[in-house]
């Protein structure tokens, strides 16, 4: 069930719902946190031999799986943590300094996505 | 409804409380055992183990545990119980206000107990008044009889829609919480119809309509209107406590005052007392006004939400006022029940001189003797306030120093130290 909650800057105490709670499951694919992250985790698809540890142990369900494979990385929710990184087995993920891989303009289209949803998101 | 029939029982007012969460047959309770509380739960274990409840009895690590499993299972939209004292209340402190701030009808029973250090097991209001601006509604038992009908009560006023407040249904630490007492125990039919069925609108393991509780309210969004949300919830709670209080009065036969007044049709000396020493104060009335002496007293059922408007009722007629407190609140003007009661009647417009008295602390003796000392004192306290020397508290029952008190009982007010 989608959750109207058009206009909620101007709701009042008595239209908040009760104790604050948000009327709908799963809203955290809303928030996007990708704009958090220092490091960024860069997966070697070659190395990877799809035993989906970072899966099970990402805190943010960043690590994506598809068909019981790993399908990298949702670069828009991954605040950049490293938990996979430091599960990983054979090094398939690793670390990188964010803003180096930004200047480089690696990725560039993933970027201009996401940073094109933050923005829509900040004009809200 | 079948034939009320209530069965007088010789019972401390630990295994009322018991009795009472016996009868609103609560979904959940996690706990972790203190003294004095420990009755309350081995009791109610008991009752578990004889299948006389449905209740799934969580026995935890901890208090903040206690705590987390209650706001773990009241969102859920289980009736949910628990039972703490002292150290266990304190450690539950933060999570008590995420209790009230998620506005979860938890109901929590509070045996009065001092707070280390020195370590004291015995009664008084350190723990209860710690937690005083949590948001949670907070009764005071004067004896098991009270903490029995409080506690019923409770669910009454806790999950109703325009509350939806948790409470804290407090007895003093082993006064009333162990001695033995009179009481009398509702049948469990009436009780049943009386408390009724707790219906919650979310529950957070419905997957047909899924709702996420304890979200981040963003900068300058949600927060402050959250609070004023519980605000009015707690002034709702007056008008739910008073109905529901008539209601269990009708079935019982016994009244429920936010504010329970002695003489006070005449009194012009007063005590304003809360829990287990309202009895002795009134004893001691009882015998001077059987000399004549108009002396009252004035004893508060329940403390949050502050009855302000029954309290000043109740004391605008009097000409001297002693304010006991069961807490210190060490560098503060006076205890909590003082601050709030002179500030009632600041805001009411009512002048009345008062001193702070703290008292029973660790649970010391409150005797006669030191309620007769207060109403002598009192006599003397119009006098003294004119002079404007009644700033700070006075310890009555604490063997005291020659060079700040007239007697062995009492070390009177610190006008001198204030002025440095």
């Amino acid at each position: 069930m989608a959750w109207d909650i058009e206009g909620n800057e101007k709701w009042t105490y008595e239209e908040i719902p009760l104790g604050a709670m948000t009327l709908e499951g799963g809203t955290g694919t809303k928030h996007l946190t990708g704009d958090w992250r220092v490091k960024r985790p860069v997966w070697d698809s070659e190395k990877c031999i799809h035993c989906l540890q970072c899966w099970m142990y990402c805190p943010d369900n960043s690590c994506k799986a598809k068909d019981e494979k790993m399908d990298g990385i949702d670069y828009e929710h991954c605040k950049g943590c490293g938990v996979c990184a430091q599960v990983c087995p054979v090094n398939a993920l690793t670390m990188h300094v964010e803003k180096d891989i930004r200047a480089k303009g690696d990725e560039k289209e993933l970027h201009e996505h996401a940073e094109k949803v933050l923005k829509e998101e900040e004009g809200k | 409804m079948a034939e009320k029939k209530q069965t007088v029982m010789a019972a401390s007012g630990d295994q009322m409380v018991a009795e009472a969460f016996r009868q609103a047959n609560p979904d959940v309770l996690p706990v972790y055992p203190i003294t004095p509380q420990t009755i309350i739960v081995e009791e109610f274990d008991k009752f578990v183990a004889d299948g006389k409840v449905h209740t799934e009895f969580v026995p935890v690590e901890s208090e903040h545990s206690a705590m987390a499993a209650a706001i773990g299972a009241s969102a859920a939209g289980a009736r949910t119980v628990t039972a703490t004292a002292s150290q266990g209340l304190a450690y539950m402190w933060e999570e008590l206000y995420v209790a009230a701030g998620m506005r979860l009808p938890i109901v929590m029973a509070n045996a009065n107990r001092a707070l280390s250090a020195p370590i004291n097991i015995h009664g008084d209001h350190s723990d209860i008044m710690g937690c005083r601006d949590t948001g949670w509604i907070m009764l005071f038992a004067e004896n098991a009889q009270e903490a029995y009908d409080d506690t019923l009560i409770s669910f009454r006023v806790a999950e109703h829609p325009d509350v939806m407040l948790p409470v804290a249904t407090t007895l003093d630490g082993f006064i009333t919480s162990h001695a033995l007492d009179r009481a009398e125990l509702m049948d469990d039919e009436t009780v049943a119809e009386f408390v009724g069925q707790y219906k919650p609108a979310h529950s957070l393991l419905d997957t047909e309509d899924p709702v996420s509780y304890g979200m981040f309210a963003n900068l300058g969004n949600f927060y402050m209107e959250t609070k004023l949300g519980q605000r009015k919830a707690m002034e709702n709670s007056f008008k739910v406590l008073r109905e529901a209080g008539a209601e269990w009065e009708k079935l019982s036969g016994r009244p429920f005052e936010f504010v329970k007044t002695y003489g006070m049709e005449d009194a012009e000396r007063v005590i304003v007392v809360m829990g287990s020493s309202i009895g002795n104060a009134r004893a001691v009335a009882r015998e001077l006004r059987a000399n004549g002496e108009k002396v009252g007293v004035v004893g508060l059922r329940v403390f949050r939400p502050f009855p302000a408007y029954d309290l000043v009722a109740a004391l605008k007629g009097a000409k001297a006022i002693a304010i006991m407190d069961r807490c210190e609140t060490i560098g503060g003007q006076g205890g909590p029940l003082w601050s709030e009661t002179v500030a009632a009647m600041a805001t009411a417009g009512v002048s009345i001189p008062t001193r702070n008295y703290i008292y029973g602390l660790g649970g010391a003796d409150v005797t006669l003797e030191i309620l007769y000392q207060i109403y002598e004192d009192l006599k003397e306290l119009p006098a003294a306030a004119e002079k404007g020397d009644v700033i700070g508290v006075t310890y009555v029952g604490a063997r005291t120093s020659a060079k700040d008190s007239q007697s062995n009982l009492v070390a009177n007010s610190q006008t001198a130290a204030h002025k440095g």
